[in-house]
């Protein structure tokens, strides 16, 4: 990696920290991102040059206050708190529990339930993972001023509707923390399995996605749902490599090469569900019980080895907490699996309420494909391609119904 | 300390009919749990009272009324209160509070203090 790569990637994961505790110390997201940025550029301009300093994120967070003073001393319209807060502050490098704090604080207001999720999707990637706006729109397929609008009127909204910069109290944290997951799960899944278009897997979100868990996980160690989100996005991220083939089409979890699963991220994902099985005797978690799903996948040595009464019944615990006709169709795909396609097809023919979900239809394809009835399969198949399924993920379902049962 | 304006969007009703003496119990309720931050407030009569304004013309020109509400929806705009929490979180707790939140729905939005 060359200096400058190393720099960068050094500055990047210190930013959101000092930008955290720049907005709790000015009281305004505005400034400190305009600050942080400034000090941003100059580490990016001067430690490939002259080096890194001995502690960065004080060299950084010292900058950033200098620059939030000098914007307050301009505009003199600013509020008087503002300039206050930053001025009395000692510029004194920060205890590692204050900071911590601040992140905590940083991201529960950006996925604060009184901001559309898509919203919430956006600042997460834009203010916690640090990407500007012109990659947050384009991971997100907005265009560009459409996706600044949304950022500049979500800053206004929490600074002008009054959206606290606090940790949620105990009581509301398990509500909150569900949120959080969400909304960081709703990153990696855009980067996943996007709707529409060709482009398969957006690598790029589903990194931001695990990152975000990461740091998640690194602030509430303790925390289920957050040890169970990383866990899952792990054991889901894992196969990426064997996703699609050389021509970049898709294969299924069934044909996938194992071999080229990644066995490092598996081992740490299930050593994590463990952490978090461990921490949720009383009440599951639905992020856990995913990732338990998702562990049986990622140990079982072939497709034909999958321990499917197992996967069956993590369904059985999850319905218990998150009731989804999604999570029905999911456990009815593994009935067929252990059963044999005509009693995972009466299950899914059952579902009330999926007819515009393609993948419900893609599911009835399949199985009606396996038990020889090509014709309804076919049109199954079309229900899915009308209803938006991702161009290489229909091909494949296609090509699927043409061949012969088996 | 922000201000908050919490209009109540509810199936039109006329407060001052017998048939809703028990409803206006529970804003009275109401009115009296969360007295620390109401700064103020008024149930409206039905939106058949409603005159809407506009001059068409320009500033100075001649007023055009018609009869009714703004929008004419399911739901109508049937009162307000004025309250002064600490943030969202309190503003969100405090409407959460009121009937309308139940009946129909209530909307807060800051208010602009020059």
């Amino acid at each position: 990696m060359a200096a400058g790569d190393a720099v960068a990637l050094l500055v990047r994961e210190e930013r959101t920290r000092v930008l955290a505790t720049l907005i709790r110390v000015t009281g305004s997201v505005d400034l400190a991102e305009d600050a942080v940025q400034d000090a941003v550029e100059r580490a990016l301009l001067t430690w490939p040059r002259d080096g890194v300093p001995a502690e960065p994120r004080a060299w950084l967070l010292v900058t950033a206050k200098r620059r939030a003073i000098d914007v307050i001393r301009r505009e003199a319209r600013r509020p008087a708190k503002e300039w206050d807060a930053v001025a009395l502050h000692d510029p004194s490098p920060e205890s590692p529990g204050v900071v911590r704090d601040d992140l905590l604080r940083l991201v529960f207001t950006c996925c604060h339930p009184c901001l559309s999720l898509e919203t919430q999707v956006s600042l997460a990637l834009r203010t916690l993972a640090g990407l500007s706006t012109a990659e947050v729109a384009r991971a997100l397929v907005v265009p560009e001023a459409t996706m600044a609008k949304r950022l500049t009127r979500a800053k206004q909204k929490i600074a002008r509707a009054g959206i606290p910069y606090r940790v949620p109290a105990a009581e509301e944290l398990p509500g909150r923390l569900a949120g959080v997951a969400a909304t960081v799960y709703l990153v990696f899944n855009e980067g996943y399995a996007p709707g529409e278009g060709a482009d398969l897997v957006r690598g790029a979100l589903a990194d931001e996605a695990v990152r975000l868990a990461r740091l998640l996980a690194g602030l509430m160690p303790d925390e289920p749902t957050v040890l169970g989100l990383l866990a899952l996005l792990l054991l889901q991220d894992a196969r990426r490599g064997a996703r699609t083939d050389a021509e970049g089409r898709p294969v299924l979890l069934a044909d996938q090469d194992r071999t080229r699963w990644d066995r490092a991220m598996i081992r740490e994902g299930v050593r994590l569900l463990g952490a978090a099985l461990h921490r949720t005797p009383d009440r599951p978690d639905p992020y856990v019980v995913q990732a338990a799903v998702a562990a049986c996948h990622a140990l079982a040595p072939s497709w034909a080895q999958t321990p499917w009464d197992a996967v069956v019944s993590w369904y059985d615990v999850l319905l218990t907490v998150h009731d989804t006709p999604v999570v029905r169709l999911n456990r009815a795909a593994a009935v067929s699996e252990r059963d044999g396609p005509g009693g995972g097809l009466a299950l899914v023919e059952a579902l009330d309420g999926l007819e515009v979900y393609p993948w419900w239809h893609a599911g009835r394809a399949e199985l009606l494909h396996r038990l020889g009835r090509a014709q309804e399969a076919r049109a199954a198949c079309e229900r899915a391609a009308a209803l938006g399924m991702s161009a290489p993920q229909l091909e494949h379902l296609r090509r699927r119904v043409s061949a012969p049962p088996g | 300390m922000p201000m908050y304006i919490a209009l109540t969007y509810t199936p039109d009703v006329d407060w001052t009919q017998p048939e809703y003496a028990e409803e206006m119990k529970e804003y009275a309720a109401f009115g009296e749990a969360a007295a620390a931050v109401l700064r103020g407030g008024h149930a409206l009569y039905p939106t058949a009272t409603a005159t809407t304004v506009r001059v068409p013309g320009g500033k100075g020109g001649e007023a055009v009324t018609t009869d009714g509400p703004y929008t004419e929806t399911k739901e109508a705009l049937t009162g307000f209160y004025l309250l002064e929490c600490a943030d969202l979180d309190e503003a969100v707790a405090v409407a959460a509070r009121i009937p309308a939140a139940w009946n129909g729905a209530v909307e807060i939005r800051p208010v602009i203090r020059f």
